[in-house]
Parts: C-alpha cells; structure tokens; sequence
C-alpha cells in the first residue's frame, strides 16, 4: 500500500457502515409500537457518542456529562414553552447553550489526573441539578417544568403519541451528528486527539497547544450532548431534574463501557443494548433490574467485550 | 550575520574574536534553582547557524535541567533564552516548538497507538498549520503526504508505516522519535541521547541517520557515548554542577587535560 492510499483508507466506508445506515432507515420505516422504545435509543446513543469524543478519543473521564444534557433539555424546553415552538430553532439554540456551557467549563478539566476531572465534572453536574432544583420559579423545581407544547417539524409533522415523527426526528438529528463526528474524528483534528491522550508531552512537542484542543473537544461533546437533552424535551414536551441527574452520568458511562470506547460506534451499540436489556429484562423482572444489569457488567469486564460477542471462542484455549 | 557567499555549516572563524556569527539558540546567565541547589548556574551558550554542538558532562551535572529550560518544560529563576534574536524565555513549550525549537527525548516519547504514518502526518500537518483542521481527512493535503513519504523514506520506516508504534522494534522507535522531531522543521534540533538503549547492532544506523541530518538545522547534541560526540560534533560544551566549565572545538575539548580529569577521566578516555 502506498502512503496515500493507506491515509485515504483510515477514512473509508466500511462495509457494516452501510448495513447500519440500511437498518437505522427501515427502523425508521417499520417502527410501529416500538418508536417510542427506538427514540429512546437514538437520543442514548447520541448522548453516548458525544461522551465518546471526550473519553474515547481525547482520554477525558467525567461523570458530569448529564450537565450538558440536563442543560440542552431545560433550555429547549423553556425556549419551546416562552419563546417559540418550532423544534429545528429551538435544537439550535439548546445546542449553542450547551457548547457555551461546555466552553466555560472545559477550563476546569484541563488540569490534573483521572480522579480530579471525575470529581470536577460531577461536581458541575451536581450543582446544575441543585440550580435547577432551586430555581423552581423558571424551572419547576422538582414538579419538572410542564406545559412544553411543541410545534410540528418542518411546520408539517406534529409529534404524534406513538413517537413516529419523533423517532424519525432523533434518528436524523443522531446519524447528521455521526457524520459530523465521523469527518472530526479522522481530520488532523481528530488524530490530534488521540495523539494528546497517547502520550501529552509528544503532543506538546511537535508543537500542539493540549489545553486549546481539550477545550475545543469538551465544547463540541457539550453541544452534542446538548442536542440530545433537546431532542429527550422535545420529542417528550417535558424536562424534569431526572434530566441533570447522577445516574444518567453514570449511564451513559455503562452505555460505552458496553459499546466499547474510540470508534464512535461504541455509543449506538452500547445505547441498544443497554436499552433492550433494560426493557426484556423490566418486562420479566419490573423491580430486579438494576441486579441483572450489575451481573451482566461483572460478566462483560471479566470476559472482555471481544471475547463475549464470539461465543465461538468461549471453548478455544488462549494461545 | 553571515557575509554573502559563507558556506553553511562553517563557522570555524567564529572562534576568533571580532568575526560576527550568526548565533541561532543563545542563553544569557541562565540560572535555575531548585531550592538551595543551583542545576543550572550562570549558563551562557551560544548555539550557531549550522552548529553540530554537542553537551557533555557527568551524570548530574546539569544537562537535562538544562534541556527542560531551554524547550521552556522548566522556568529560569534568571537569565534569558533568545531564539534568532527573538527573547523566548517566557514562551510555552509547544510555541517554541512552533518557532523551530524542536527536541527529542532519551526515553521515547511516541504516540504507541498510532502508526508511524499517522505520527508522520500528524506532525507534518501540524507544522503546516493545518493540524486543527476538522473538516477532511489527516492527509488529505498532498504536501502531506509527500512529506510523509519522504521521510518514511529517509528513515527506512517505510516497510512498517502501517504498524502500531508501540509495537515496533526498540530501533525503529528510535528513529521514528528523530524522524518525528524532523518533521516539524527544526531550525534548531535538541538531540537528548539519541543512542540511549539502542542495542549496539542497530546504533551504526542512527548515527548514519544522525550524520546525515540536513546542514542547515544546527543541532544541539546531549550524549554520553564517546564515539558518537567526537564523531558528530565539532564545537562541544562540557557542563559540570550546572556549571559552564570548558567551550570550545572538539579538538581543543578533546585534548584539554581539565575535561580528561573531570568527565574523560571516568573510563571513557580511550575513546578520545
């Protein structure tokens, strides 16, 4: 191979690419009952995905992300409730709110180890969820903030109850932010990001400012996010403190422990899984959940993703 | 500056006193304390256009404090650094890098992640100022790609331009660090130990790689091996307690029975 081709490779289509997207628009198509189960999935996933360029790509932990969901959500539904109802604005403007917020608070992740961002970002996470807590005047407080009524997309499709237009809203906000993240990921940008996670003193020696492309990467997950709190208030005309709490931090953490981190797919699959699991299994087990979820994770960190998705090599000795 | 017609790389008749040199990389009174302990003590160097300059001295005497204050990792507690005139003492680490101030590191500093080709490139596209491009793929850009080619080229890194770096051989590695360090177009190029850790079957390689370095980057040379210092260089520096203690070409170093006693002295004077 020669050089060019093998830099133009990094980059290509891969084939499962294609049976994804083929998937992803008859999900679309044949949705029925489950479009509000998929919508779930697709606003998790993107959720995910955007945790994925901090974590997988640039090596930054955090156990905040929800702020920037929690954010996009709030901001998209009290835009929705006070100024207008059209979704397409009202998404941009959650995301320019949550990239901003991102912005702010990418100075504090800069410095210091693993267990100082993990802390820092659950801190912001936390005092968000107590603001929104407090401010109940604008935010309902704990009651969550009700009378969101959303206009139709494009001015044509209302939102219906079985959650087909939201389905289908989610799913092209979902697959334009992986087409955007996609072109990020294997640009000169993108690499750099692996780079300063590989090793930061290389980084910085071959002349690369660490600190402006962790912000920069912190603000572009923040708007992500973002979006994907607003498609959550949107597509339910509700946001409630659920939006900004802990556990969905810790979610969508498990969503790419489970998906696997620094391929961008991580989030979907980890947002599937995670979502069906959760469905068989509160269908069966409404209140045990939470139990066989633990089992499942203990299962996949001791076994290794690779290795529990080939049931074939259970039996194989390690060479 | 240099008169019209000089060659580059000669700077011989800088040694005599009056002739104007033109002087790259220079520290004025570089001091760092560390507490009471003084590293780096009174330091002024003056690295040339074209230089093969190499630091030597005994372990602890200084040389990679001196290093870390030069590529700005550290901060003088007094003196100044100038970079073609220009006072870069209180400049970023990766901004004198962005100015020509490039290093290599004695222990590997590599992206293992990576392939050889994308550090190439990244750090190629990173010298281009396109490194913060989001929008096309790494090495889209021709001139990139080119470059990279020569280089995997040049450093016979082109059968394994496709493999995890961290899984290359311990030689290979080595030369990736220098050819990296290349790649961002230094005007002046820190060598800390290039030869460190190498086995003796691969060094013959770097060193050829070493010599072949083009004329007009002036190098700094840091190292320990002998051989490698009197066969590069041509002006030598010898730190000792962070102190300046002999400068001068490397015959006149070579022969000088102060620097045989403090640093030759220790079983390394049969090479000299």
């Amino acid at each position: 191979m020669t050089v060019r081709e093998s830099l133009a490779a990094a980059s290509a289509w891969r084939w499962w690419e294609f049976v994804l997207g083929g998937l992803a628009l008859a999900s679309c198509l044949f949705a029925g009952e489950h479009a509000l189960l998929l919508n779930e999935i697709a606003i998790l996933a993107l959720f995910a995905m955007s945790l994925d360029l901090v974590l997988g790509y640039a090596g930054v932990v955090s156990l905040g992300h929800a702020a920037f969901f929690g954010f996009g959500a709030y901001t998209a539904a009290l835009f929705a409730k006070h100024v207008m109802p059209d979704p397409l604005v009202g998404l941009v403007v959650a995301i320019a709110a949550a990239a901003l917020l991102g912005a702010v608070s990418s100075v504090l992740i800069l410095r210091g180890s693993d267990l100082t961002r993990l802390m820092v970002t659950l801190g912001v996470a936390s005092v968000l969820y107590e603001l929104a807590n407090k401010l109940d005047g604008l935010t309902g407080g704990t009651d969550g903030l009700q009378g969101v009524v959303m206009g139709p997309l494009l001015g044509r499709f209302e939102f219906d109850l079985y959650g087909r237009t939201a389905y289908a809203y989610s799913l092209a906000v979902l697959v334009l932010a992986l087409l955007l993240a996609r072109r990020v990921v294997h640009s000169p940008f993108g690499v750099s990001l692996k780079a300063l996670r590989d090793n930061r003193l290389r980084a910085t020696s071959i002349g690369l400012s660490v600190h402006a492309r962790l912000a920069a990467v912190y603000t572009l997950a923040a708007a992500l996010a973002g979006a994907a709190g607003a498609l959550l208030a949107q597509t339910s005309g509700f946001a409630s403190l659920d939006v900004l709490d802990f556990h969905r931090s810790a979610d969508v953490l498990l969503v790419l422990v489970i998906g696997g981190t620094g391929y961008l797919y991580g989030g979907i699959f980890g947002a599937i899984a995670f979502k069906l699991l959760h469905d068989l299994v509160s269908a069966w087990t409404p209140q045990y959940w939470t139990f066989w979820l633990g089992l499942f994770l203990v299962v996949l960190m001791l076994v290794g993703r690779d290795r529990l998705v080939r049931p074939w090599t259970w039996h194989r000795r390690r060479a | 500056m240099s008169p019209p017609g000089h060659p580059k790389g000669e700077y011989r008749s800088a040694q005599h006193e009056g002739t104007p040199v033109s002087v790259v990389l220079e520290t004025r009174g570089l001091v760092k304390r560390f507490g009471g302990l003084a590293a780096t003590h009174d330091v002024s160097l003056a690295i040339e256009t074209g230089a093969r300059h190499a630091l030597i001295g005994p372990n602890g005497a200084g040389k990679t404090t001196l290093i870390n204050l030069l590529t700005g990792v550290l901060a003088p507690s007094a003196g100044t650094i100038s970079l073609d005139g220009q006072d870069i003492t209180r400049l970023a680490p990766h901004q004198r890098v962005r100015r020509g101030l490039v290093r290599t590191f004695q222990i590997n500093q590599l992206w293992g992640e990576l392939t050889p080709l994308q550090s190439l490139a990244l750090t190629v596209s990173a010298q281009r100022g396109a490194s913060a491009r989001w929008w096309q793929p790494l090495g889209r850009d021709a001139g990139v790609a080119d470059a990279c080619e020569a280089l995997l080229k040049q450093f016979r890194l082109d059968d394994v331009m496709d493999r995890k770096v961290a899984l290359l051989a311990y030689g290979k590695r080595r030369l990736l660090e220098i050819a990296t360090a290349l790649a961002c177009k230094p005007r002046v190029l820190l060598l800390d130990e290039p030869v460190a850790g190498v086995p003796e079957g691969e060094r013959q390689e770097i060193f050829d790689t070493i010599n072949a370095l083009p004329a007009d980057v002036s190098i700094l040379l840091i190292e320990h091996d002998m051989d490698l210092v009197f066969n590069f260089a041509r002006r030598v520096s010898v730190l000792v307690n962070g102190a300046l203690f002999a400068d001068g070409d490397v015959q006149a170093i070579s022969n000088d029975p102060r620097v045989k006693a403090v640093y030759l002295g220790q079983g390394e004077a049969g090479h000299a």
